[in-house]
C-alpha cells in the first residue's frame, strides 16, 4: 500500500499538507519537515487529497500557520490529526462583512 | 543565449507573425469574426468594452487595445470600428502606426452596414496578412523576452510545485537581462509584507500596499466575506482554505530576485528590464489581457485543477503541479510538475524543463492551448460601471 504522506513546510507551521488519496480517519500520517524528517500523525478525520491536518493543538482564535505565515485564524479548537479547512478556519482578509 | 523571433521595426521581437483583428467595441465583434473566418493566418481581440463606460474606463480600454496592437506577435493590424464607440479610434489606429507595422481601419456605420463591412475587411486583411507571410524569424538574444506568469485553478500543489517551477524560469530569465511580469494583485492579500520587502525602493514597496488596498477596498466594498470569489470553489475543493494561504503559494511563482516596481494595467514594456508587477485581478481573461497590453511573448501559468486558457496572440505554456490532473487532462497541460510532489524531480528540473519549452515556443513550436485552439481568454479589465 502506497504511504500515506503530508508534508509540513516550514518548522513554525501547525498544519501539514496530506498528499495521499487513502489519509481516512484512524490512519497514520508520515508527516514529513523541512528537514526531511518525518513524524508519525494519527488522523483523526478523513482528509482530502492536498487538503491540511493540524499537526499541533490550535485554540479558537489562535492563527493559523503554514510557509511560516499566517493563513487564517481558528473558528474552533482544533486537535492535532485534525482537517483544517474552511468549516474551522476563516480568512482576515477581504471581509467586507465584518465592520474594521 | 537566444530564440528566433520575428524582428519588427520599432525594435521589438515577435514569438509569432499574425494579423490582429480588433475590434474597437464589442458591437464590432460580429463583423471582425467573420473577417477572420475567411483569412488566415489571423486572431480576432473579442472583448466586450468600448461603449457606455465613464471616461477613465474609456481610456483604458483605448490604451489597453493600444498596447494588442502594438504588441510584437502582431505583423499587421485591422481595426474594426463601428463608428458610434466611446473608444478614441484615431488615437488607436495612430499609435499603432508608431510601430512601423501596416494598420488598417473599417468603419461599419460608414461603409454601409455589415456585409459590406465584412467584404472591405476581409480584403484589407486578406492583404494584411499576404504582406507578411514572408517574414523570417532570426536570432533574438533572450534579453528580449517579456516573460509573464500567472497562476489559475490554484489547488494546494500549486505553491508546493508549478509555482516554484516558473519561479525558477523568472529568475533565469532576469539573471539573463530580459524583463519577468506577474500580477494577480487580490493574491497578494496576506503576503504583501514579503513582496514588499523585495521591492527595489521604498516607493516601489509602498506601491504594492498601495495596490493591494484597493483591490481589497473594492472587494469589501460589496459588503461581505469575499470566500468563492477569492478563493474560489475550486480552490478550496483542492484544499486551499483562506486568500492568505492562496496568497502565500501564489507569489513563489515570482521567483527569488528583487521586484523594480509596479506597472498600471494598460503599460506597455519600452525598455525596461527584471521583475516587475502588473496590477491585475486573477481571473485569466483580465490579466491574459494585461500581460498582453505588456507586449509579453510567452506566458508561463502554472495550474493544479487544471486551466485550459489561452490568449489570441500570446502563447501560453501550462505548467501543472498536481500529478493527477496532468494525467486526467494530458492535452490540456504542457509541463508536468506533479513529478515535485511525488518526489521524484527537483524543482530546478522542472523548472529547467518549462526553461527550455519556453526558449522553443518563442522559436515557434506550439503549446497545447494554441494546438487544441483554447485561445480567446480576453477582456479588458475596467473598474467603474457600465452605464
Amino acid at each position: 500500500m502506497e504511504d500515506t504522506v503530508g508534508l509540513k513546510i516550514n518548522k513554525n507551521d501547525n498544519v501539514a499538507v496530506v498528499f495521499a488519496e487513502n489519509a481516512k480517519k484512524g490512519v497514520r500520517l508520515n508527516v514529513t519537515d523541512h528537514k526531511g524528517n518525518v513524524s508519525i500523525l494519527v488522523l483523526l478525520s478523513d482528509i482530502p487529497y492536498g487538503h491540511k491536518a493540524a499537526v499541533a493543538s490550535i485554540k479558537k482564535g489562535s492563527p493559523i500557520i503554514k510557509y511560516g505565515e499566517t493563513m487564517g485564524i481558528a473558528t474552533t479548537d482544533i486537535e492535532a490529526g485534525e482537517h483544517v479547512h474552511v468549516h474551522n478556519a476563516d480568512s482576515q482578509r477581504g471581509r467586507g462583512d465584518i465592520q474594521d | 543565449m537566444e530564440f528566433k523571433g520575428y524582428m519588427r521595426k520599432n525594435g521589438k521581437a515577435g514569438s509569432r507573425n499574425y494579423v490582429a483583428i480588433i475590434p474597437a467595441v464589442s458591437c464590432a465583434n460580429d463583423v471582425a469574426m467573420a473577417i477572420q473566418a475567411q483569412t488566415d493566418n489571423t486572431r480576432g481581440l473579442y472583448h466586450h468594452q468600448g461603449c457606455c463606460q465613464l471616461p477613465p474606463d474609456l481610456d483604458r480600454v483605448t490604451e489597453s487595445l493600444i498596447g494588442l496592437g502594438c504588441h510584437p506577435n502582431a505583423g499587421a493590424v485591422l481595426v474594426v470600428s463601428l463608428g458610434c464607440e466611446g473608444t478614441d479610434v484615431e488615437r488607436l489606429v495612430n499609435e499603432i502606426s508608431k510601430t512601423g507595422k501596416p494598420v488598417e481601419l473599417i468603419e461599419i456605420q460608414k461603409l454601409g452596414g455589415t456585409s459590406k463591412a465584412i467584404e472591405a475587411g476581409t480584403n484589407a486583411a486578406q492583404n494584411l496578412a499576404v504582406s507578411i507571410s514572408g517574414l523570417q524569424r532570426e536570432p533574438v538574444d533572450i534579453s528580449n523576452v517579456i516573460m509573464s506568469i500567472k497562476c489559475g485553478g490554484s489547488d494546494a500543489t500549486s505553491g508546493l510545485a508549478s509555482n516554484c517551477a516558473i519561479g525558477y524560469v523568472a529568475d533565469r530569465i532576469v539573471d539573463l537581462g530580459g524583463t519577468v511580469i506577474f500580477g494577480e494583485t487580490t493574491e497578494f492579500l496576506g503576503a504583501e509584507h514579503i513582496l514588499a520587502k523585495r521591492a527595489r525602493t521604498p516607493e516601489a514597496g509602498r506601491k504594492i500596499y498601495e495596490i493591494v488596498n484597493q483591490m481589497e477596498t473594492r472587494a469589501k466594498s460589496m459588503g461581505c466575506d469575499m470566500r468563492k470569489g477569492e478563493p474560489t470553489p475550486g480552490n478550496i475543493a483542492g484544499g486551499l482554505s483562506t486568500i492568505e494561504e492562496k496568497s502565500l503559494g501564489a507569489i513563489a511563482k515570482s521567483g527569488s530576485r528583487t521586484i523594480e516596481g509596479v506597472f498600471d494595467y494598460t503599460d506597455i514594456v519600452t525598455d525596461q528590464k527584471g521583475l516587475w508587477i502588473k496590477d491585475t485581478p486573477g481571473r485569466e481573461m483580465e490579466i491574459l489581457t494585461g500581460m498582453a497590453v505588456s507586449g509579453s511573448q510567452c506566458m508561463l501559468f502554472s495550474t493544479g485543477r487544471g486551466s485550459p486558457q489561452g490568449f489570441p496572440i500570446m502563447p501560453v505554456i501550462k505548467i501543472c503541479g498536481n500529478p493527477l490532473t496532468y494525467e486526467h487532462l494530458i492535452n490540456d497541460m504542457d509541463i508536468n510538475a506533479g513529478k515535485i510532489i511525488k518526489g521524484e524531480k527537483s524543482i530546478e528540473e522542472v523548472g529547467e524543463a518549462a526553461f527550455n519549452k519556453m526558449i522553443k515556443v518563442l522559436s515557434g513550436e506550439t503549446t497545447k492551448n494554441e494546438t487544441i485552439k483554447y485561445y480567446s481568454s480576453i477582456d479588458i479589465y475596467t473598474l467603474g460601471p457600465v452605464l
